[in-house]
């Protein structure tokens, strides 16, 4: 069942999710969201000129990336989508098509698979976009300032542990990340 | 219509949904833009853009039109633009794109606020 935004949405914000396969990108976003979470996909399309020639074979390729996003009711006008993304290299390449104009980022990082998160981790530095580093705690693990070694991650970046599947600490961790901004951009 | 995952479908139906063309007008419509429908489908209209206007009866972003009609987002700003161009939908665009990346600090305020009640 479908949940329309109220007659007043004027104004709606992205907070993206980045994290590897598994690492509970989906479960996070659903922890939080107010509506069941949707997924859809995007693509990006390659070599597509010369369609007008049909004489020829078309070599065009396609890209496809899913991704899920829910929604939080920031106020009468404006609603908040939290976007989960595979970090993955193709992703990227529909970074701007999908998420320019975020307010900013989750990297969600899985402690026994570290090494996924350090592509993500340079491409939000290279969008300029501002994130916070989510340690998805499953059993123990690495301390946060053995992570925060391992990933190189400079001093600003906050850097948090939470559980995916509980509400509250998604939360907390969305609330690191405003705080955050607040402090960059204020 | 078809409910198969876009990756299993045959790059045809895209093709014929958008009558061949590949890209919209990428400043024309964010993936979080709110749609709003400004009229209601007439006969003979493409299926599509029929659903389009049912669901933008309340305003709906691009990402939940491309999530309900199962099309890429880029194919449903195609599908939005051809809407937009006769006048049938109007289109909030989020203020975030239109501050460069500096998000207005009130806005924040809010956000923090709505996330210390969840």
């Amino acid at each position: 069942m479908r949940t329309p935004l109220r007659d007043s949405a004027a104004d709606a914000m992205k907070i993206v999710v980045v994290g590897g396969f598994g690492v509970g990108k989906t479960t996070m976003v659903g922890s939080v969201s107010e509506i069941r979470p949707l997924s859809t996909e995007e693509v990006m399309t390659e070599a597509s000129v010369g369609i007008d020639d049909a004489s020829r074979v078309r070599t065009k390729t396609t890209t496809t990336v899913a991704f899920d996003f829910g929604r939080i009711t920031v106020s009468d006008s404006t609603v908040l989508y939290l976007f989960g993304a595979p970090g993955q290299e193709r992703f990227w390449f529909v970074w701007d098509q999908l998420f320019a104009g975020s307010l900013g980022a989750v990297v969600l990082v899985d402690t026994r698979r570290l090494e996924d998160s350090f592509y993500s981790i340079d491409r939000l530095e290279h969008h300029d976009m501002p994130f916070v580093v989510a340690v998805n705690r499953f059993a123990g693990g690495p301390s946060l300032d053995a992570v925060r070694e391992a990933l190189d991650l400079s001093p600003g970046i906050p850097l948090v542990d939470c559980d995916a599947r509980e509400r509250q600490s998604c939360k907390h961790v969305l609330i690191t990340l405003v705080e955050h901004l607040t402090r960059l951009y204020v | 219509m078809n409910r198969r995952p876009i990756d299993r479908e045959s790059p045809d139906r895209l093709y014929t949904v958008t009558g061949g063309r590949t890209r919209a007008d990428e400043t024309a419509f964010d993936s979080v833009s709110l749609i709003v429908s400004e009229c209601e489908p007439v006969p003979g209209m493409q299926s599509e853009h029929v659903k389009i206007l049912q669901l933008a009866r309340r305003p709906t972003a691009v990402v939940e039109i491309s999530a309900e009609l199962r099309l890429p987002v880029s194919v449903v700003k195609i599908l939005l633009r051809d809407l937009l161009d006769t006048g049938r939908i109007t289109v909030r665009h989020p203020s975030a794109g239109a501050t460069a990346g500096k998000p207005d600090p009130d806005i924040l305020r809010q956000v923090l606020v709505a996330l210390n009640d969840l």
